[in-house]
């Protein structure tokens, strides 16, 4: 075999496998998305959008994402600038801060359900310290905002790991002499970090928030362990439209409504953080 | 400069440095606390677990794992979960591989499209997939199986197996395959012969990955099984009815794979990024 065709043929399985199960899929859903029964209609669409549920549930998923992802991108760049100073210790730190990494969403909500639910820890704390008598419902219908900051808190515990690693990653990529020089011409930390450490991590930055994104629009689990029905989110909504009223045609269009929405903002993340050309390390 | 100035720098670089280290034990425990609250619910007997106040030690009764344990369908979930994720882990680096190796080595027509399209798989809400598969399962016998759920799973794997297995290849110079190529090897042995062993426990490393993500997936495993639910399907299905000793005993085996993984590739979560960003 001549090298010339060998890349085609390593390439070939991935190609392969990403043609059935990731663009025919993606096809047959567009396709069951835009049908009923015969031809090329937008019922789907309407009645998924005319739904009671609908707005609720696409309020709360931006809602949570608006909350969340902002967190996280603080909270990683601070946990990323603070590894990157450590002389002792940094494995150990590193290795628990990325612990959330491993760890589902299901995982994620029922770990936060410990702490939040009516005999959890946080009411043994609370009634422990005297603030209340005794224990409190925490996650239910009379506290719409605690269910919101439990799932927010459970998302930033789990996720705000995979942007730590990109971010330690880009800025080990970062070229110390930089620093150094900055160091040299009496750049305070704050400014270096502003100055040298945000541009240069822009690759990084990009990654980092393309994934988190998407993956905030695919909030489920965490929803389902500890909101139940009282904080209804679009991925929820596609769940029940497939099972509870085994609509496939609905259950396709929200797909491609959350597919849309995640695009929309890939492509928003690619051009606020694009690198200008020939601007590389 | 005086003494004193001298003296107060060096009191607020002191309170700098410990302000530092409180952050990083505060941050520290924000990660640990969590778990440590689900290790003493795992690790109390059920009535315990549904008393209050809670306790803050553990009392090391194994009631509620014994009845995760015992609870129907519980233990073939837990099967079930292992072997999608074997299956997913094996898939996603045999096809995964050949590909980093590809874009590391060759230059060819088409490599970057062929990178969009590696790429573009992490852009999209991938689970959504199993909708549409869910049909064509069922037409072809794949559904409610292992192997139909590991291919989904593979599917979400891919990417990372390739851009991990690239990252990995091109950190091994060009040059020692060429001096394997001028003492005789073929392309092939020299890859078996000098690449491999160097590259191998990368490889695991992104296996290990791979069997990660399908381990914790929850949406395309609750959609696409039914009779052959994984642990985090089956899971799901019961958060409305099951009592919480058996939430918080599931939780626990879901966490405990992921701790030993993380610790087992720590090395290489870093260097797969580093490179892969470009």
């Amino acid at each position: 075999m001549t090298p010339r065709y060998l890349p085609y043929v390593l390439i070939l399985p991935v190609t392969l496998f990403l043609g059935v199960f990731f663009l025919y899929p993606f096809a047959l859903v567009a396709k069951q998305a835009f049908t009923t029964g015969g031809g090329f209609t937008l019922d789907n669409f309407r009645e998924v959008v005319g739904y009671w549920k609908f707005p609720i549930s696409l309020k709360n998923t931006m809602l949570l994402a608006a909350i969340v992802v902002p967190v996280q991108l603080a909270l990683a760049l601070l946990m990323a600038t603070m590894v990157n100073r450590m002389q002792k210790g940094r494995d150990l730190v590193l290795y628990v801060w990325t612990i959330p990494l491993g760890i589902s969403d299901l995982a994620a909500g029922i770990i936060w359900l410990a702490i939040f639910e009516q005999s959890g820890f946080l009411n043994s704390m609370m009634t422990g310290l005297g603030l209340v008598d005794q224990p409190i419902t925490l996650l239910g219908y009379q506290n719409p905002w605690l269910v919101f900051a439990a799932i927010a808190l459970a998302e930033i515990w789990r996720a705000t790991a995979i942007m730590l690693v990109i971010l330690v990653a880009g800025i080990g990529l970062i070229p110390k002499e930089y620093y150094e020089a900055a160091e040299v011409f009496g750049a305070s930390p704050w400014k270096r970090f502003v100055k040298i450490t945000l541009p240069l991590l822009r690759p990084s930055l990009q990654t980092a928030l393309i994934l988190r994104v998407v993956l905030a629009f695919e909030v489920f689990a965490v929803v389902v362990a500890l909101g139940g029905t009282l904080f209804p989110v679009l991925m929820g909504q596609i769940y029940s439209y497939q099972f509870d009223l085994m609509n496939g045609g609905g259950a396709a269009a929200l797909a491609l409504i959350v597919l849309a929405i995640s695009v929309v903002f890939t492509l928003i993340i690619l051009r606020a953080l694009r690198v200008p050309k020939g601007a590389t390390i | 400069m005086t003494a004193t100035d001298v003296s107060s720098g060096a009191a607020q670089r002191r309170s700098g440095h410990y302000l530092y280290a409180a952050s990083v034990a505060l941050l520290c425990a924000w990660v640990l606390v969590p778990l440590y609250f689900l290790l003493i619910n795992t690790l109390s007997s059920p009535d315990t677990v549904n008393s209050f106040p809670k306790p803050f030690i553990p009392e090391f009764d194994w009631g509620s794992l014994e009845f995760f344990a015992g609870y129907e369908g519980m233990l073939k979930a837990l099967k079930n979960s292992v072997v999608v994720a074997v299956l997913t882990m094996i898939m996603s680096i045999a096809v995964g591989a050949p590909a980093g190796y590809a874009l590391s080595r060759f230059e060819f027509r088409g490599k970057g499209l062929f990178r969009m399209l590696v790429l573009l798989t992490r852009a999209f809400p991938l689970p959504l997939l199993a909708l549409p598969l869910a049909v064509m399962f069922i037409r072809t016998g794949l559904d409610d199986t292992a192997i139909g759920l590991a291919l989904v799973h593979t599917t979400l794997a891919i990417p990372f197996a390739v851009l991990i297995t690239f990252s990995l290849f091109s950190g091994i110079p060009i040059e020692l395959e060429e001096a394997a190529w001028t003492l005789g090897c073929t392309r092939f042995t020299a890859f078996t012969k000098v690449v491999l062993p160097l590259i191998l426990p990368g490889i695991a490393a992104s296996a290990i990955f791979a069997f990660v993500i399908s381990w914790n997936e929850v949406f395309a495993a609750a959609v696409l099984t039914i009779e052959n639910r994984t642990l985090t399907a089956f899971l799901l299905a019961k958060l409305g009815e099951a009592p919480l000793h058996l939430k918080f005993a599931g939780g626990f085996i879901l966490v405990v794979p992921a701790l030993v993984f993380i610790f087992a590739v720590r090395k290489y979560l870093f260097a797969m990024w580093g490179i892969a960003n470009r």
